[in-house]
């Protein structure tokens, strides 16, 4: 901010045209205004109305979020979002420290091939990863063929049609997905630790166990709320994984919020109620990644 | 709403009309050459330089090929009109339909959806023109069953579905029944189950000889509905399933005989006659499964009709089992129907165009080129092979039977209420009665609110 007394710098010209700066930023924010800002705002104004998408809207207030809040079915989804947080974002973070923490420190032999595999899931469409558990997880697909071969009969189910084990079974989905995004995010941070804080802490007479917790972990923690940021995101906003491996079923136990926003618009034909489960989505993750970057922040 | 649809679009129809499209090809083109040598209707042919703006959803093979015919055939007849065709697959249409038909320069034709939150809405909101007046002069109501034209029929504020006024004429129909293995029925020693009765024995003899006697796939959540439907109809007077699949006032799911079909229906599940898994099944891995001879039948559409035979031959057959009343009833259903708009800039032009690509001659066409014509259906069945069974059956069931709505047109929800209450009838996690009184209450919420 000192620049001006800065020895050997050039004196700033005078602000006399103060609207350069903004006409170098014009472009991108009419781009961004008009395809991210005003369809926002549109949103807002019909998820105010009662509207089919058709017809006249009229003007209701706030009783489509009204609404959301005493609709049972809405609150399940809002639940099993939270459910999917868990294999979305927490198994991911869990098992991406482990994995980075080995590809980092053992001096694996062709380290640039193991990273492209675990990140390859990233890299697939959403629809093609669902298309292909969805063959894993038939009733006579691969899985169960495994556990029938090692003889774990008992446990060979049809893993999307049933009532208790379909959330758990698409939630792994997610986090098979996730944990390669998550591990080479976490390796990136990993590789900028220096070598010279191992050392020392060796010579301290640590363990891995204790470089780990004592240097590695703490070294990541902005990775770790990134990771978490991308990841939470991702749980609350799955649409097309539900929707080709089980369209919310068996029954109603995998429905999602953003299947509700879905069938409210284009085949209920309730535009004001799917804009307004739709901003409540978008505040919902607002919130959850505003506290996990509070707490990233302050510890 | 009708999801089924999309899914089928994504597999069946695509072969339903492949084989056969192209080896009718020739005879195809010849009908359209007669076709153009129809008399012109003079009005038209005068109306001066016509553009008729058309979206429709037929782009697979036989679809698109029928649509490309008629069309030229129709401006060879009336040189002065000029069509421009809008091509979509039937999910894209669903989606963009409703913002086209609110554009201030709206297409003059549409081929919409027939349920309540597509056509009914549109009828509601004043963006489809009657065509009574056009039915009458054309003499449409000579031309389409009663129990074909029902499904594109509203009252003005769209309140009631199924009477009132027509919006749209479709080309082609489709029927749900029972699918079969010629050989392992013959293994069996079983004939062809007459009606519902024998068919549940047949069902017994197969799962006692160690079958699967009946494959479904249930992933999807919709295709239950179509092993329902015609069950239900064994139990259930015609009259009163139309009025609940249409979500029409006045009926009611909770009577014994509902409970009875539904009763039916998971007792085949108890029984284990379905494959194992049924609601972690894929749809079309149940119908695969057919082809690898892993079952004996099928309860299904007729849109899987070409796929099978593409893959078992003579093997496979269909059938519907006639009811206790001794009558062919089942689920079934029309093509999309291409309704006029509004807006439209022409609706002498339109109607003729509605007229001429649902005439006699064009029924030909979309037979010659494998698609199911909704009227003249049993006149014009191959000579063999599974498809002679489904024109069979679709020409017996308009004509001497009753078409039964798709379950799911009752509301705008009931596609996803009935899609889950099957799921847990089917797994036992509910019993008849309260899978009754959960289709009863998204029925009777609608009902009422709509009345």
């Amino acid at each position: 901010m000192a620049d001006a007394a800065t020895p050997g710098r050039e004196e700033l010209p005078p602000p006399a045209r103060a609207w350069v700066p903004y006409a170098y930023l014009a472009p991108a924010l009419l781009l961004y205004g008009g395809f991210l800002l005003v369809p926002l705002g549109r949103a807002v104004q019909f998820s105010l109305t009662d509207w089919d998408g058709l017809g006249e809207s009229t003007f209701i207030g706030f009783d489509n979020y009204v609404a959301i809040v005493h609709d049972e079915r809405l609150r399940e989804a809002f639940g099993h979002a939270v459910v999917l947080i868990f294999f979305f974002s927490i198994v991911p973070v869990g098992l991406g420290l482990v994995l980075a923490a080995l590809l980092t420190r053992s001096r694996v032999r062709g380290l640039g091939f193991f990273r492209t595999v675990i990140f390859l899931p990233q890299v697939i469409a959403m629809v093609v990863v669902a298309v292909t558990w969805r063959q894993i997880y038939a009733p006579k697909g691969p899985l169960n063929g495994l556990l029938r071969l090692v003889g774990l009969d008992s446990l060979a189910r049809p893993w999307l049609g049933d009532y208790t084990w379909t959330l758990p079974a698409v939630g792994l989905i997610g986090s098979w997905v996730s944990t390669g995004l998550v591990t080479v995010l976490l390796m990136a941070g990993m590789s900028r630790i220096s070598g010279d804080l191992f050392e020392a802490a060796r010579l301290d007479g640590a363990g891995p166990v204790r470089e780990f917790f004592a240097i590695t972990l703490p070294s990541v923690r902005g990775e770790i709320v990134v990771a978490l940021t991308l990841t939470i995101i991702a749980a609350l906003k799955t649409f097309d994984l539900v929707y080709v491996t089980t369209s919310g079923g068996p029954g109603t136990s995998t429905t999602v919020p953003s299947y509700e926003v879905y069938r409210r618009a284009f085949e209920v034909g309730d535009v004001g109620g799917a804009a307004a489960v739709g901003i409540t989505l978008t505040l919902v993750v607002f919130a959850i990644t505003a506290v996990v970057n509070r707490i990233g922040d302050t510890r | 709403m009708k999801r089924q649809r999309g899914v089928r679009g994504a597999s069946a129809l695509a072969t339903w009309t492949a084989v056969v499209a192209f080896t009718a090809w020739a005879s195809g083109s010849d009908i359209a050459a007669a076709l153009s040598e129809a008399s012109a209707d003079a009005a038209i042919a005068d109306a001066g330089d016509v553009t008729l703006n058309i979206w429709d959803q037929e782009v697979r093979g036989g679809q698109n090929a029928q649509m490309e015919q008629l069309n030229e055939a129709f401006t060879e007849l009336y040189p002065n009109v000029t069509i421009e065709r809008n091509s979509q697959s039937f999910d894209d249409l669903q989606t963009t339909l409703r913002l086209a038909l609110t554009d201030p320069n709206p297409p003059d034709i549409v081929q919409a959806n027939n349920g309540r939150n597509m056509m009914g809405q549109f009828v509601a909101a004043g963006l489809l023109l009657p065509l009574d007046d056009y039915a009458e002069s054309y003499g449409w109501t000579d031309r389409y069953s009663p129990t074909v034209m029902q499904y594109s029929t509203y009252s003005d504020d769209a309140v009631v579905f199924g009477d009132g006024n027509l919006y749209g004429l479709p080309q082609v129909g489709e029927v749900v029944g029972v699918f079969y293995s010629k050989s392992k029925l013959d293994e069996l020693g079983l004939d062809l189950p007459a009606d519902w009765a024998a068919f549940d024995d047949a069902l017994a003899v197969a799962d006692e000889a160690g079958e699967t006697p009946l494959l479904l796939g249930n992933i999807e959540q919709w295709p239950a509905l179509h092993v329902f439907g015609p069950l239900q109809a064994n139990y259930v007077d015609a009259s009163e399933i139309t009025d609940l699949g249409l979500g029409n006032p006045g009926a009611s799911w909770t009577t014994p005989e509902n409970v009875e079909a539904a009763t039916s229906l998971q007792r085949w599940a108890e029984a284990g006659y379905f494959n194992d898994g049924v609601n972690g099944t894929a749809y079309n891995d149940a119908w695969q499964s057919l082809t690898a001879g892993e079952g004996v039948f099928l309860i299904g559409g007729s849109w899987l009709a070409a796929d099978l035979e593409d893959a078992m031959g003579d093997d496979v057959g269909f059938f519907l089992p006639n009811t206790s009343a001794g009558t062919p009833a089942t689920t079934g259903g029309i093509g999309l129907p291409f309704a006029v708009t509004s807006a439209a800039d022409n609706p002498d032009v339109a109607a003729a165009y509605l007229d001429f690509i649902t005439s006699d001659d064009a029924m030909q066409v979309l037979a010659d080129t494998g698609n199911l014509p909704v009227n003249r259906t049993a006149e014009l069945a191959p000579d063999t092979g599974v498809l002679a069974d489904v024109f069979t059956v679709f020409g017996d069931v308009t004509e001497n039977g009753s078409l039964l709505p798709y379950l799911d047109y009752a509301t705008p929800t009931f596609a996803d209420t009935s899609g889950q209450a099957l799921q847990g009838l089917l797994d036992g996690q509910s019993s008849p009665e309260e899978f009754t009184e959960q289709l009863e209450a998204d029925y009777s919420e609608f009902t009422a609110a709509n009345g």
